[in-house]
């Protein structure tokens, strides 16, 4: 048992819904109790999504508890084939019925029987995976599926396109920003003359999986979702995968030279070199951005960051790379890719810190004060009580993460989107010098090592209304560090001379 | 709608396939923390129940302090572990780092299915940790949504203290605090409501169903207009200061989805259940206190009139739903008030979706539903416990009414289809009991169809492409 009061990645049967809600014309079956479906409710209120959600639960109640659920799962798919005429059904296992230990397989056999549509059950142990790892194992199920389905029906087409051409993997539906990013990918593949062949599983229909081989090359964006099903189809075809998260100016130029090694390899005499170049130097304003005078001022101010693998690894990248910023720690709540994670970062950050438990990364932040915190929606709270800004570059998904405008995280524009972010965490301009008046900057030694350790000092009335001389959005700040100081050289209580010394020692 | 339409002499009442969607009940943990400001709400279930908490319910983050998931793990299910000493662990912990005056385990599906005797270990746990535990079975395999406070409140009222309980004056006075607040901003002197001349002499009554704060001084004033002196309040602010229940006590429930409370006050502690309907509306508040005072041989003062005040008042709002449709999907189970207060309004209601019928403890609001759709001419809603939510949003596309109140899944798609839709979990927690809160109500009814025409000349109504399957 674990006590728990936040979680960075949701249960198994999310991911699974994810993918098969992503696809047009699928259907899921969960088999679960009453208000385990809200998954509707994440997708119509978090994504703003038009349509129902296709997700029905066939209900666990206390009849089925007591007799099991007989035909009840068989007849709520045989009736969603009639009403809806889905390509497929996915039914998902949930916490209970992995408990309940009920033959699903078996339910899917006799579906298949009367139903029109394939029938599938997703493979997840719903206590062994998380909702990241079920996303991506069910979406290498179903592209299992449908080309073993199409292989022995003879219709795996044999050939690659005639042109450069890649599959894009891992765009799901509530995803962080991915309904931008894929717009952003699609662009630039188009820019570089790549047709795109398909994108997976978004918006995609399962009878398009057979063609899937086609491509020449998959491009697998995200850590999270996607792997899994491109090392199958290299497996399978002999198709390669290129796993460079484009995010960032340098992490883009990257990817792209992966991608044109990719393509001469087979014989496709591209050279991306000057489009690059063109890129970064004079149509992003990523790159300017770092050249100008207000990244200067970002030179060596201290950031912490935490997210899933793929969004921590790469923004701790751009911030030490492409900003001059100073990762004193980066971590990530993908306990299962830990040691991609540590390869990734560990020359970028002086310290990594896996782990699940968001007092941990709580209890860092408040003993690193950051100037600035590139997190998750858990992160951004943490920072709000201890006054440090926080960019959210992460899930769990938030309504938040589905802006109006066009904001990807991938891609050049990507890029200058980071940019915006970084630049608008930081405190800037005026508000710099004052913290530095004020001994706001980095101190050597820590106290308070935990978010709710509360002062235990005593203010004489002098040294508040001096305190509250200080501006309002330093003044945390400054109460923080003379406290340090008081508690260091043991003052019961803070008067003006306390406050004064504690200055003049930050500065010393 | 003339009076000679043939009607339905009676309410129609089906039960469907109950393939809809509601809430799981764990989320009255959303609203009980707020409310039991000394408790701690310590769900014992999975990532599934946490994650819905977090990110459906989206309270989780605020809540740090005061309730939180025991998540269940592989070990914990194919009990390699022990419930006992694993639970205690966390007791501990939360102790250690909150001390409430409680701590309610809210069971879920999980501890149902793999039969987790959280009754049998409380009492040893509270013992050793020196904590009340109480403990509640709000699982999604026997309840829905807001019946998830029913079963809270039905285990707090085993731990309501007798009058020999309570040996002290102290120990009184401190029960009393709750009259403090009626008093506050009077001078101290004033004498305690409890010798005052203004009640009428009456047996204890108390008020059961969790509601705002202010509702609780609403309401207590709405009866002390009448002489009556409200007893206590189930649940109070704080756990210590549960209300006092003797045999022989009158109780009274402000909420529809109590029935297992309303047992339990009456099987358990002998007190006298008053079934009256729901203090919704206008209407509803002056039939809530008008049976109080039946029940005590008080003659109801200057209700009629404060009735016909509160319609005057309203009248800006009762012209923009006078003759509307609304429609309700089923998902709180305040559905049958709701659609009573809103026929009085001069609405239709053509159904009522409702999770969970109880025909008893909801008897005199549905007869009052009947009569209100006789006086105004309307027609007799059909009542659809459990309801099908697909068959539903088929009959919804067909009758086209003005109005759809649902749960939150299917209000986008709903309103991208040209139907207006209320969230029906915003009535859950607006302020909707008494006299003054009708306005309230209207303010949350009127919205979509107020937003609504104000959009109408852009010809923005459809907004799918082809009228989707749904």
């Amino acid at each position: 048992m674990k006590l728990a009061y936040w979680m960075y990645a949701g249960p198994a049967h999310i991911g699974t819904l994810r993918i098969a809600s992503s696809f047009k014309n699928v259907h899921a079956i969960m088999h679960a109790p009453l208000g385990d479906d809200y998954f509707n409710v994440m997708r119509s209120m978090l994504e703003r999504e038009r349509d129902f959600t296709p997700v029905t639960t066939s209900i666990v109640d206390r009849h089925v508890l007591a007799q099991g659920s007989q035909e009840k799962v068989v007849d709520n798919i045989v009736r969603k084939d009639h009403e809806e005429t889905p390509d497929l059904i996915v039914l998902t296992p949930t916490c209970t019925s992995s408990i309940l230990q009920e033959d699903l397989q078996n339910f899917v056999e006799r579906a298949s029987l009367e139903a029109q549509c394939d029938v599938l059950l997703a493979d997840v142990n719903h206590y062994r995976v998380n909702e990241l790892q079920a996303a991506d194992r069910t979406l290498q199920q179903v592209v299992q599926f449908y080309i073993e389905k199409a292989r022995k029906k003879g219709e795996l087409p044999s050939d690659r396109t005639e042109k450069p051409s890649v599959n894009i993997i891992g765009m799901t539906t509530l995803g962080f920003h991915n309904n931008h990013d894929r717009t952003e990918l699609v662009k630039l593949m188009g820019d570089l003359g790549i047709e795109v062949n398909l994108v997976l599983p978004d918006k995609a229909s399962v009878k398009q999986i057979k063609q899937l081989p086609r491509a020449w090359f998959n491009l697998v964006p995200y850590r999270e979702v996607g792997p899994a099903t491109a090392t199958y189809l290299q497996e399978q075809f002999d198709q390669p995968t290129v796993d460079i998260t484009p995010m960032g100016i340098v992490e883009t130029a990257r990817c792209i030279r992966t991608i044109q090694k990719v393509l001469n390899e087979q014989g496709a005499a591209v050279d991306y070199e000057a489009f690059i170049d063109e890129q970064t130097r004079f149509v992003s304003n990523a790159a300017w951005f770092s050249r100008s005078i207000d990244c200067q001022n970002l030179t060596g101010k201290k950031a912490v960051v935490f997210g899933d693998s793929t969004h921590a690894a790469a923004m701790t990248k751009i911030l030490t790379r492409e900003m001059g910023i100073h990762v004193v720690l980066a971590g990530t709540y993908c306990q299962y890719d830990e040691a991609w994670f540590r390869q990734q970062v560990s020359e970028y950050c002086d310290e990594v810190l896996i782990s699940e438990d968001h007092g941990a990364i709580a209890d860092k932040i408040a003993t690193i004060e950051p100037a600035a915190i590139f997190g998750t929606q858990m992160e951004r709270h943490v920072g709000k009580r201890l006054d440090i800004p926080c960019g959210v570059i992460a899930a769990p998904i938030h309504i938040q993460n589905f802006p109006v405008g066009y904001r990807p995280f991938l891609g050049y524009e990507g890029s200058n989107q980071l940019v915006d972010l970084i630049y608008n965490s930081f405190t800037l301009g005026m508000e710099d010098h004052l913290l530095e008046i004020f001994g706001g900057h980095d101190t050597k030694e820590v106290i308070t090592k935990t978010v709710s350790a509360d002062g235990d000092l005593n203010w004489t009335a002098d040294a508040m209304t001096e305190l509250n001389r200080v501006p309002g959005f330093v003044r945390g700040k400054v109460k923080r560090n003379t406290e340090k100081f008081a508690r260091n050289h043991g003052h019961a209580s803070i008067d003006v001379e306390v406050m004064y010394a504690a200055k003049e020692s930050v500065g010393a | 709608m003339t009076l000679a339409t043939p009607q339905p002499e009676k309410l129609e009442f089906d039960c469907d396939t109950g393939n809809y969607h509601t809430f799981c009940p764990i989320s009255c943990v959303a609203w009980l923390y707020q409310k039991i400001e000394d408790s701690f709400f310590l769900v014992i279930g999975t990532k599934t129940c946490g994650y819905f908490l977090q990110n459906a319910m989206g309270v989780m983050i605020f809540a740090e302090p005061r309730y939180a998931m025991a998540e269940l793990e592989e070990s914990d299910i194919s009990a390699q572990l022990n419930d006992y000493e694993e639970l205690k662990r966390l007791c501990e912990q939360i102790k250690r780092d909150r001390n409430p005056s409680v701590i309610v385990f809210i069971g879920t599906c999980t501890t149902e299915i793999i039969k987790m005797d959280l009754e049998g270990l409380a009492p040893k746990l509270e013992g050793e940790i020196g904590i009340p535990i109480v403990v509640a079975r709000a699982n999604g395999l026997d309840y829905a949504f807001t019946q998830g406070e029913d079963t809270v409140l039905a285990a707090m009222v085993e731990r309501c203290p007798t009058s020999d309980d309570l040996e002290s004056p102290t120990d009184k006075a401190e029960r009393n605090n709750f009259q403090k607040l009626l008093n506050f901003g009077r001078k101290t002197d004033t004498p305690e409501p409890t010798e005052s001349p203004e009640y009428h002499d009456h047996p204890n009554l108390v008020i059961f169903g969790s509601v705002p704060d202010p509702i609780v001084t609403q309401m207590t004033l709405e009866l002390k207009k009448q002489g009556i002196k409200v007893g206590g309040w189930l649940p109070a602010k704080r756990y210590t200061e549960l209300p006092v229940l003797d045999e022989g006590d009158y109780v009274i429930g402000i909420n529809p989805f109590l029935s297992r409370t309303a047992t339990g006050l009456m099987r358990r502690r002998k007190c006298k259940l008053i079934g009256a309907p729901f203090p919704i509306g206008p209407d509803g508040t002056r039939a809530w206190v008008e049976k109080v005072c039946s029940v005590f041989g008080i003659e109801p003062q200057g209700l009629a009139e404060r009735e016909a005040k509160i319609w005057e008042s309203l009248e800006d709002y009762l012209a923009i739903v006078r003759g509307k449709s609304v429609y309700f999907m089923g998902d709180n189970l305040l559905e049958i008030s709701l659609a009573r207060f809103l026929v009085r309004c001069g609405m239709t209601v053509p159904e009522i979706g409702i999770p969970y019928m109880d025909k008893r403890y909801q008897a005199a609001e549905l007869a009052l539903l009947e009569k209100t759709c006789h006086e105004m001419g309307a027609p007799l809603p059909k009542i659809t416990e459990k309801p099908d939510n697909y068959k539903q949003i088929q009959r919804i596309q067909e009758i086209q009414p003005d109005l759809v109140i649902t749960g939150m899944a299917h209000a986008n798609p709903l309103e991208a289809r040209g139907i207006n839709t209320k969230w029906s979990v915003e009535f859950t927690f607006a302020q909707i009991h008494g006299f003054a809160n009708a306005r309230d109500i209207l303010e949350l009814v009127t919205r979509p169809l107020r937003r609504n025409s104000s959009l109408s000349d852009l010809g923005w109504d459809k907004l799918v492409k082809e009228e989707a399957k749904v």
